[in-house]
């Protein structure tokens, strides 16, 4: 299968408008990015301000959205795109949806990271969070990467990850419960972590969606919800 | 910016240069209107001039008694007794009694020269259409002679012409117009009657008749094969150099002078066919020898203008070729050809050159009846009639021309009547 | 909208020139002492395609997808076309379903006009056109010495890119077909004929008034609703539309696609179109022709989603056209 290209249309407006919804979304994923690793740090770090920072900084990843969901419309409704332009844009739309979903959940990290760290005590399942916070960070790096790239095949190694991630989430789970059996005043307090990695969980699963919908792009099959 | 400012005054600079051309081109257009328009009224104005007098000839008012010793008929149905009959006598004896003082042989012809020598068998007809008028008198009205004809009409218009008359018959026809004996009426010889050497008597209707006989069978022989023609070259025949070799061919023959069609008929038609001279058959064989690449030549233009469409849609519901052209190409072409084949007609109408050569020059005094008649053309009498010496054939000369030149229009004018009526838009 | 945009111009230096380098353009690592992430700013690129001269196809260019199919009504095999001694349709090989339609598209002067046309022959009308290969109806080979032109056409219908009823009466019209082939006994069976052509059409109720007035006074739309109703008046199994709604505007364009679709249930449609949009929604399968070659043929959903091949890909997506 030849690699892809979506430039050399007759209607040199068309180019450019492809060409800004992709850069917009690499824009976003960048952000979405940022976003992660700083609500990680901030939790294992107690950093309370840092944490703010993320939570006033979601506000311009929606605005991202609903704007980068508006220029998409607005190809469909001009130039009636077809073939790998349509496939492109359909992607584009559920990729912003993707990557503010994995805003929000970071935001409700950083949520619970300022709580955190108001709470003293033991730094109990901070590794797993550091952990499980440096795959899921490489894994969204991966696959906009892929992205960018259209790399089907870093694209398809990237989905993999995800069971590792699933995997130490099931393994930090179990940690954490032994944590608040062995201590019940650390309860309140592990409750908070478990949250984080549920979120962390949750950004693996958006981050293996963008992958699917890379493989969507390039390849034209839809491999959503196969095993 | 500074470009749409430069064109702009550019082209105001030339403005000024173009409105006067177009001026200019506006005033020849007219000039050239009026020049024509010019030259159709004088032609008309000349004509009718001349020509108006010919529809009105000099009757003379006299009592005539329907005398049957005087006539020696005894059975009025007996044609060899009608053959024989003494007819002059009556119109002389007519004269006589109202001349009483006339003597003397010389003086006596002159008296009797007042009336056309037909005059007395324009009784015989009456007397036959009316016999009961035997052995009665009535007052009735006589052609006059041509002479005292144009004597009349030039004395009455001021200008009178009595070089023809003598002194005599000057003084006769005055004490006729004092007593109102002498009048004009319509002159219905001029369209009851065929050719003749008296002026007074010859009239076109001979030949019309002829002219009408011919047109009849050029029509008849050139509509078909020059529309089949048609149809076939631009439908049937295959793109190749045969076909173009006849289309240059019946485009060269449409510009050949007409004199040598006439030739040709006289060297096929009546040399090698033996047909008979000088009847309609063989003028109309070459009248349609002449119209032909007229008619194949607008028959092709008015094929050739229905649209490619309306073909294709009726071969493709699976008409046969010759169904197409039948019941699609020729209905649509038909205003084309029409107006194609008036206008044909309208020229062979007025054709002269090839008909002499076939002999429709005769002097034919019968009214051609049927197409192996005798017969001639209207524009071949005009051309005799203008050669004749007698002055009163020169107006018969120009009305015969307004009696040509009104059919002429008229079949012009249906032509186009007749495409505006019938033109369909698709 | 981009806060980002500071980390930006420094990197905005590597341009899209730098293909090769993009993965190291992408790579900037976030400094692990700072606290706040730098954003990594990607370009988006990607390789770029060959340029149009590889869009050249081979001169035996395989068509690929589903060119045959079981149910075929028409087949075509192997169809080279000659006007003269230019060659305009270069070993052509597809099937039409009964019951299908069937979408040409491609660029002008690919070929698809004529390769419809020798699908009721009327290329013969074409002076030096010529056409070799097996076209079969039936499995009966359509271009047979016996076979009968005038039946052909009667049993594969055509309907013209710009509407040409004959400047005769609506009724006229509709009923020139069977007149000619001999299809109604009587005038009752005629009127009948005309009648449930015009339904079929979708034009009865419009002209039921005024069937004797000259069909070239209708409106555009309906004209071509008439050479329709005047095609099916005949009871045609194949109907071929050569660009039947180039010359009309969206609302009877929009009417006669959805005759298209009612049309298909009762007959087997070839249509050749330029609007691929068109195309993608009246047919179920398509065929996208280049250069006289038939390169692709495949369900009308593929086509227009995944191409299989690039030059179809290329003309759909309208990088050339």
């Amino acid at each position: 299968m030849a690699k892809m290209s979506f430039e050399n249309h007759i209607m040199k407006q068309f180019d450019e408008e492809l060409e800004e919804i992709r850069t917009r979304l690499m824009e976003m994923g960048g952000k979405v990015e940022q976003q992660l690793q700083n609500a990680v740090t901030a939790v294992t770090d107690a950093d309370s301000k840092l944490a703010e920072e993320v939570i006033s900084g979601d506000q311009s990843i929606d605005n991202m959205e609903v704007d980068i969901d508006e220029a998409c419309i607005l190809i469909i409704a001009r130039r009636q795109p077809a073939a790998s332009d349509l496939r492109l844009v359909m992607m584009v739309t559920k990729a912003v949806n993707d990557l503010e979903r994995i805003g929000d959940e970071a935001k409700k990290i950083a949520n619970h990271a300022i709580i955190l760290a108001e709470q003293s005590g033991s730094a109990e399942g901070y590794t797993e969070v550091r952990h499980m916070g440096a795959s899921v960070t490489r894994m969204l790096a991966n696959a906009l990467d892929a992205f960018a790239r259209f790399d089907v095949d870093a694209a398809m190694s990237t989905l993999e990850e995800d069971k590792q991630v699933d995997l130490e989430y099931k393994t930090a789970l179990r940690e954490l419960v032994t944590y608040m059996m062995e201590d019940p005043r650390s309860i309140s307090r592990v409750i908070n972590v478990l949250w984080v990695i549920r979120s962390l969980e949750r950004i693996g699963d958006h981050a293996k969606n963008l992958c699917e919908q890379i493989v969507f792009v390039v390849k034209g099959k839809d491999i959503r919800h196969q095993k | 910016m500074n470009k749409s400012v430069d064109n702009l005054s550019k082209i105001k600079r030339s403005l000024t240069r173009r409105n006067r051309a177009e001026a200019r081109f506006q005033w020849y257009g007219r000039v050239a209107i009026f020049i024509g328009l010019a030259a159709v009224a004088v032609l008309f104005i000349d004509i009718i001039g001349k020509g108006h007098g010919a529809f009105q000839a000099t009757y003379i008012n006299l009592n005539v008694s329907y005398d049957q010793e005087l006539l020696g008929i005894e059975n009025l149905s007996d044609p060899e007794q009608l053959v024989m009959g003494n007819w002059d006598a009556l119109p002389k004896l007519a004269l006589r009694e109202k001349f009483t003082d006339v003597s003397g042989r010389r003086d006596k012809r002159r008296l009797y020269g007042l009336l056309s020598n037909g005059a007395g068998f324009d009784l015989k007809d009456r007397l036959l259409a009316n016999p009961q008028l035997l052995n009665t008198t009535e007052s009735i009205w006589l052609l006059a002679d041509d002479d005292i004809d144009t004597y009349y009409k030039s004395w009455l218009d001021g200008e009178a012409y009595a070089a023809r008359l003598s002194d005599k018959q000057v003084v006769w026809i005055d004490q006729l117009h004092e007593q109102g004996l002498i009048h004009l009426q319509l002159n219905s010889n001029l369209f009851t009657r065929g050719d003749s050497r008296e002026p007074e008597q010859a009239g076109i209707r001979g030949a019309v008749m002829g002219s009408l006989l011919t047109l009849v069978l050029t029509l008849m022989l050139s509509f078909p094969i020059g529309v089949s023609a048609a149809i076939y070259l631009e439908e049937f025949a295959p793109k190749n150099k045969w076909t173009d070799f006849i289309e240059v061919n019946i485009n060269n023959l449409a510009a050949v002078p007409s004199i040598i069609f006439g030739l040709l008929g006289l060297a096929i038609f009546i040399n090698f066919f033996h047909v008979p001279r000088s009847v309609p058959i063989v003028g109309g064989l070459v009248l349609t020898l002449m119209t032909l690449p007229t008619i194949i030549i607008t028959s092709r233009a008015a094929v050739k203008s229905v649209p490619p469409s309306i073909r294709e849609a009726a071969l493709g519901m699976g008409a046969s070729k010759f169904q197409m052209v039948l019941h699609h190409v020729l209905p649509l072409a038909l205003p084309g050809m029409l107006t194609g084949a008036i206008i044909g007609m309208a020229q062979a109408l007025g054709e002269t050159a090839p008909l002499l050569m076939i002999g429709m020059v005769a002097f034919i005094v019968d009214i051609p009846g049927s197409f192996t008649d005798p017969a001639t053309v209207l524009p071949v009498q005009i051309f005799l009639w203008a050669d004749s010496p007698e002055r009163a054939f020169i107006e018969k000369t120009s009305a015969a021309i307004m009696v040509l030149l009104t059919f002429l229009i008229i079949m012009n004018t249906s032509a186009v009547w007749l495409r505006k009526r019938l033109e369909r838009r698709w | 909208m981009s806060p980002a945009d500071t980390a930006k111009p420094a990197k905005a230096a590597s341009k899209p020139a730098a293909k090769p380098a993009v993965k190291a353009a992408s790579k900037a690592k976030s400094k692990p002492k700072a606290k706040t992430a730098a954003i990594k700013t990607r370009k988006a690129v990607a390789p770029k395609i060959k340029a149009a001269q590889n869009l050249d196809i081979a001169d035996h260019q395989e068509t690929v997808g589903k060119s045959f199919s079981d149910n075929a009504k028409m087949t075509m095999r192997n169809i080279n076309v000659y006007y003269g001694d230019k060659q305009a349709i270069y070993d052509v090989s597809i099937d039409i379903a009964k019951n299908e339609v069937m979408a040409m598209i491609g660029p002008s002067g690919c070929g698809k006009s004529t390769f419809l046309r020798t699908l009721n022959r009327m290329n013969d009308t074409v002076e030096g056109c010529r056409v070799e290969g097996d076209i079969c109806m039936d499995g009966e080979n359509l271009y047979a010495p016996k076979l009968d032109v005038v039946e052909l056409r009667a049993r594969v219908g055509m309907v013209f890119q710009k509407p040409n009823p004959f400047p005769k009466s609506i009724y006229e019209n509709v009923a020139y077909g069977p007149k000619i082939h001999g299809l109604a006994d009587s005038r009752v069976d005629l009127d009948e004929i005309v009648e449930n052509s015009l339904r079929k059409a979708s034009l009865w109720e419009e002209v039921k008034e005024r069937l004797h007035q000259p069909g070239t006074g209708l409106s555009g739309g309906q004209q071509q609703r008439l050479c329709i109703a005047r095609a099916i008046a005949v009871s045609p199994e194949v109907i071929l539309m050569d660009e039947p709604c180039s010359a009309l505007d969206p609302i009877a364009t929009a009417k006669i696609e959805e005759l298209i679709e009612e049309l298909s249930e009762n007959f087997t449609i070839a249509i050749v179109t330029h609007s691929m949009q068109q195309a993608a929604r009246v047919s179920h399968r398509t065929a996208y022709f280049h250069l006289g070659k038939l390169i692709e043929v495949n369900p009308t959903e593929q086509v227009f989603t995944m191409p299989q091949h690039q030059l179809t890909e290329a003309y759909i997506t309208g990088r050339f056209g």
